[in-house]
C-alpha cells in the first residue's frame, strides 16, 4: 500500500506547484520587495536610493500617523459592530430557513458581488447626499425636518464599510449556524434553560467560532478599504489605506508608504494570532 | 402523569389521534411501535418541545399542557444523545444544576455521584467526542436524571448500540429505574426490549394506542391482529365460527378446522372471527388423521434461530403459518403434509370490536 499512496502524494505536490510559484510570483515576491523598500532612503526627485534607513519606521511615530492608525483601528472597531449586529442575526436566521429560501436568500446576497463595489458605493452617495433618498424619507416620515446631510460625514463611512463587509460575517455566521444541531437546543430547554439561555449557553458558543472568523474577515480588511473612506467621507476621513495611497500616488514617498503597509500587516497579523489564541481557547470553554 | 386525548397533526398529516394515557409514579413504561406510528411525538408532547393541537398532559394532577418545557419537572434522553460537544462529560451532566444556579462545589459532587451511578467514573474532564456510543448514551442518561425528575422520557436510547451492549444497558436502565424510583416512558420498535423491561407497555399504530398493558397480557391476550404480529409475531387465523361448547368455540376456515376459548366474548355459528396462534404454541403433527381437527399444509422450509426452530408450513388459502419448538430436531423436511394443530387455551380471538 505504500507505493501507490507515494505515486498520490507526488502527483499531488506537482499539482501544487502552480500554486507555490503563483505564491512565490505575487505574493511573497511583493512582500520581500515592500520590506526592502522600507528600509530605504527615499530619492530627491523620484524613486528610491538604496540607503538602509529606519527614518521611515520611526516617522510613523509621529502622532499625526499614530493617530491615524489610531483613527483606523476606531473605524474598524465600529464597523465591524455594526456588520455583527446585522450579520450575526442575518446569518443565524439564514441557516434557519428551509432549503427553498436558503437559496433565494444567498442569490439576493451574492448580486451585488456581480456588480463593481466602485459602482456599489456611488449608489450610497445617490442615498446620503443632501436632499437625497435617505434624507427625503426622514423628512418624508417627519423624523427630522432638515437634511441630515449624511453624505461625507464618519457614519456615512461606517455605513459604506458595514454594506461592503456584512456578506462576509453573513457567510461565516451561517456556516457555522447550519451546522448547529437543533436538538441540542432542545436538550437545553429540556433541561430548565429558558430559550435566552439555551441561547447563550449552546446556540452562542457553537457558532462563536463563525462569528470570530467574520470578525476576522470584516476587521482586517476594514482597516485598508481606503476608497470607501475616500468617496464616503470625503476627506474628513483618513485611515491607514488613505495615508498609504497618498504617499505612494501623491507624495512619491515610497519608501514611507512601504513602512506604513508594513505596518498595517504587523497589525492584522496581530489580530489573526489573537483570533488564533481565541478559538483555540473557545474549545475549551464550558467547563463545571 | 397522564394524557388526556391529545391529537396533534403537521400539516395535514394527523399524527397523533386522540392519545390518551395514565402512567403511575414509580412505573416502567413504554411505548412501542414502528417508526412514524407517533411515539416520539407523544415524547415531545410531555417533554413539551411539541405542543398538542388539543387534549391535555397533566403532571402529578397539574395541568402542563402550555407550559414551556424549561418549567416542566421532566427530562428526556434524546435518542441521538443530543451531548454538548463544547462542553466536557461533566459541563453536561451538571448543565442543569448550572442553570439553577446550585454552589459549584455541590455540583461538582453531584456530577460525581451520577457518573458513579452510570459508572462513569472519573470522566468529569473528558469531551463527548472521545466517548464510545454506549458511554455516551450513560452520559446522557446521567445529565437527564441529576435533577431527579419526576419522569423521564427515553426515546429509543439503546437503538444505536450493539445487541450486547443493549442487552446490559437494558438491565442497566432497570436497575436505575428501581434505585431511583423515577417514573420512565421508554420509547422503543423493539418488542424484545419491552417485553423485557416494562411494567407496562403501550403498543402504538398510527397515533393511536392499539393496546396497553403488561407484557403477559399484551404476549398472551392481544386485542388485535397487529399487536398479535408486531408483539411475537404471532400466526393470524381468519375462520368462520361452526359451534359453541359453553366456553369452547369450533371453527373451519379454507384450510382446515379448529378450536380456541371464547375469553368472556359472545360468540355465535356463522360469525366470521379471527385468530392469534403463537408459533411456539402450536404443533404441526406429521401423521395425523383425516377426521382429526387441525390446519392443514405443507412444509415449506425450516429454519434454527436463537435455539428455536421455526417451521413454515404453506397453507392451500396462500398464507404461512410458522411453528416453532425448542431443539434443533425435527422429523419434518420441506414438501411434507402436516396438520397444524394448538391448545384451544391458546388460541386468542382477536379484532373483536
Amino acid at each position: 500500500m505504500g507505493k501507490p499512496k507515494r505515486k498520490t502524494a507526488g502527483a499531488g505536490a506537482l499539482a501544487a506547484l502552480p500554486l507555490y510559484v503563483f505564491a512565490l510570483v505575487f505574493v511573497l515576491g511583493p512582500l520581500i520587495y515592500m520590506v526592502a523598500l522600507s528600509f530605504m532612503t527615499r530619492a530627491e526627485a523620484w524613486g528610491v536610493v538604496p540607503e538602509a534607513t529606519l527614518k521611515n519606521y520611526a516617522d510613523i511615530f509621529q502622532p499625526v500617523y499614530l493617530e491615524t492608525f489610531w483613527e483606523s483601528i476606531k473605524l474598524a472597531v465600529v464597523s465591524t459592530l455594526l456588520v455583527i449586529a446585522i450579520g450575526y442575526p442575518f446569518g443565524y436566521f439564514m441557516a434557519k430557513l428551509t432549503a427553498k429560501w436558503k437559496k433565494r436568500t444567498m442569490l439576493l446576497l451574492m448580486i451585488p458581488f456581480w456588480t463593481s463595489s466602485l459602482i456599489r458605493l456611488y449608489g450610497w452617495i445617490i442615498i446620503f447626499r443632501a436632499g437625497g433618498v435617505f434624507d427625503s424619507c426622514l423628512m418624508a416620515l417627519h423624523i427630522t425636518e432638515e437634511p441630515l446631510k449624511m453624505l461625507y460625514t464618519y457614519p456615512a463611512v461606517v455605513v459604506g464599510m458595514a454594506y461592503a463587509l456584512a456578506p462576509f460575517m453573513i457567510f461565516a455566521v451561517y456556516s457555522s449556524a447550519e451546522k448547529l444541531d437543533f436538538s441540542l437546543v432542545e436538550a437545553a430547554r429540556d433541561l430548565g434553560a429558558t430559550p435566552w439561555q439555551a441561547f447563550r449557553t449552546v446556540s452562542f458558543k457553537l457558532t462563536l467560532p463563525g462569528l470570530l472568523s467574520g470578525v476576522v474577515l470584516t476587521f482586517v480588511p476594514s482597516m485598508g478599504l481606503f476608497f470607501i473612506a475616500d468617496i464616503l467621507g470625503g476627506n474628513k476621513v483618513v485611515l491607514v489605506g488613505n495615508l498609504i495611497q497618498e504617499q505612494l500616488m501623491k507624495a512619491h514617498n515610497w519608501p514611507f508608504a512601504a513602512a506604513l503597509s508594513v505596518a498595517l500587516l504587523a497589525l492584522t497579523t496581530l489580530i489573526l494570532f489573537l483570533y488564533r489564541k481565541l478559538s483555540g481557547a473557545s474549545d475549551l470553554e464550558g467547563l463545571v | 402523569m397522564q394524557l388526556e386525548g391529545i391529537h396533534k397533526s403537521f400539516g395535514d398529516t394527523p399524527v397523533l389521534n386522540g392519545v390518551s394515557l395514565s402512567v403511575r409514579q414509580g412505573e416502567f413504561v413504554t411505548l412501542l411501535g414502528s417508526s412514524g406510528c407517533g411515539k416520539t411525538t407523544t415524547l415531545r408532547v410531555i417533554a413539551g418541545l411539541e405542543s398538542p393541537d388539543s387534549g391535555r398532559v397533566l403532571l402529578s394532577g397539574e395541568d402542563v399542557t402550555r407550559q414551556e418545557p424549561n418549567r416542566r419537572d421532566v427530562n428526556t434522553v434524546f435518542q441521538n444523545y443530543a451531548l454538548f460537544p463544547h462542553m466536557s462529560v461533566g459541563a453536561n451532566v451538571g448543565y442543569s444544576l448550572k442553570l439553577r444556579k446550585v454552589p459549584k462545589a455541590d455540583i461538582q459532587r453531584q456530577v460525581r455521584e451520577m457518573l458513579g451511578l452510570v459508572q462513569l467514573e472519573g470522566f468529569e474532564k473528558r469531551m463527548p467526542a472521545g466517548l464510545s456510543g454506549g458511554q455516551k448514551q450513560r452520559v446522557a442518561i446521567a445529565r437527564a436524571l441529576i435533577c431527579k425528575p419526576r419522569l423521564l422520557l427515553l426515546d429509543e436510547p439503546l437503538g444505536a448500540l450493539d445487541l450486547q451492549l443493549r442487552r446490559q444497558m437494558q438491565q442497566e436502565l432497570k436497575r436505575l429505574q428501581k434505585k431511583l424510583g423515577i417514573t420512565f416512558l421508554y420509547i422503543t420498535h423493539d418488542q424484545e426490549e419491552a417485553l423485557n423491561m416494562s411494567d407496562r407497555i403501550a403498543v402504538m399504530r398510527d397515533g393511536r394506542f392499539q393496546q396497553v398493558g403488561a407484557p403477559s397480557e399484551v404476549y398472551d391476550s392481544p386485542r388485535t391482529s397487529f399487536v398479535a404480529r408486531f408483539v411475537g409475531a404471532a400466526n393470524i387465523v381468519y375462520g368462520t365460527v361452526e359451534a359453541v361448547e359453553g366456553d369452547l368455540v369450533r371453527f373451519t376456515s379454507t384450510d382446515g378446522s379448529g378450536a380456541f376459548l371464547s375469553r368472556g366474548h359472545s360468540f355465535a355459528p356463522g360469525r366470521p372471527v379471527t385468530l392469534a396462534v403463537r408459533g411456539e404454541q402450536s404443533q404441526a403433527l406429521k401423521q395425523a388423521g383425516r377426521a382429526q381437527p387441525g390446519l392443514a399444509g405443507v412444509v415449506k422450509e425450516k429454519s434454527f434461530a436463537g435455539g428455536m426452530l421455526r417451521i413454515a408450513v404453506e397453507l392451500p388459502s396462500g398464507g404461512t403459518f410458522v411453528c416453532s419448538r425448542q431443539g434443533i430436531d425435527s422429523d419434518l423436511a420441506p414438501g411434507d403434509r402436516v396438520k397444524i394443530v394448538w391448545d384451544p387455551a391458546h388460541a386468542c380471538p382477536v379484532d373483536m370490536d
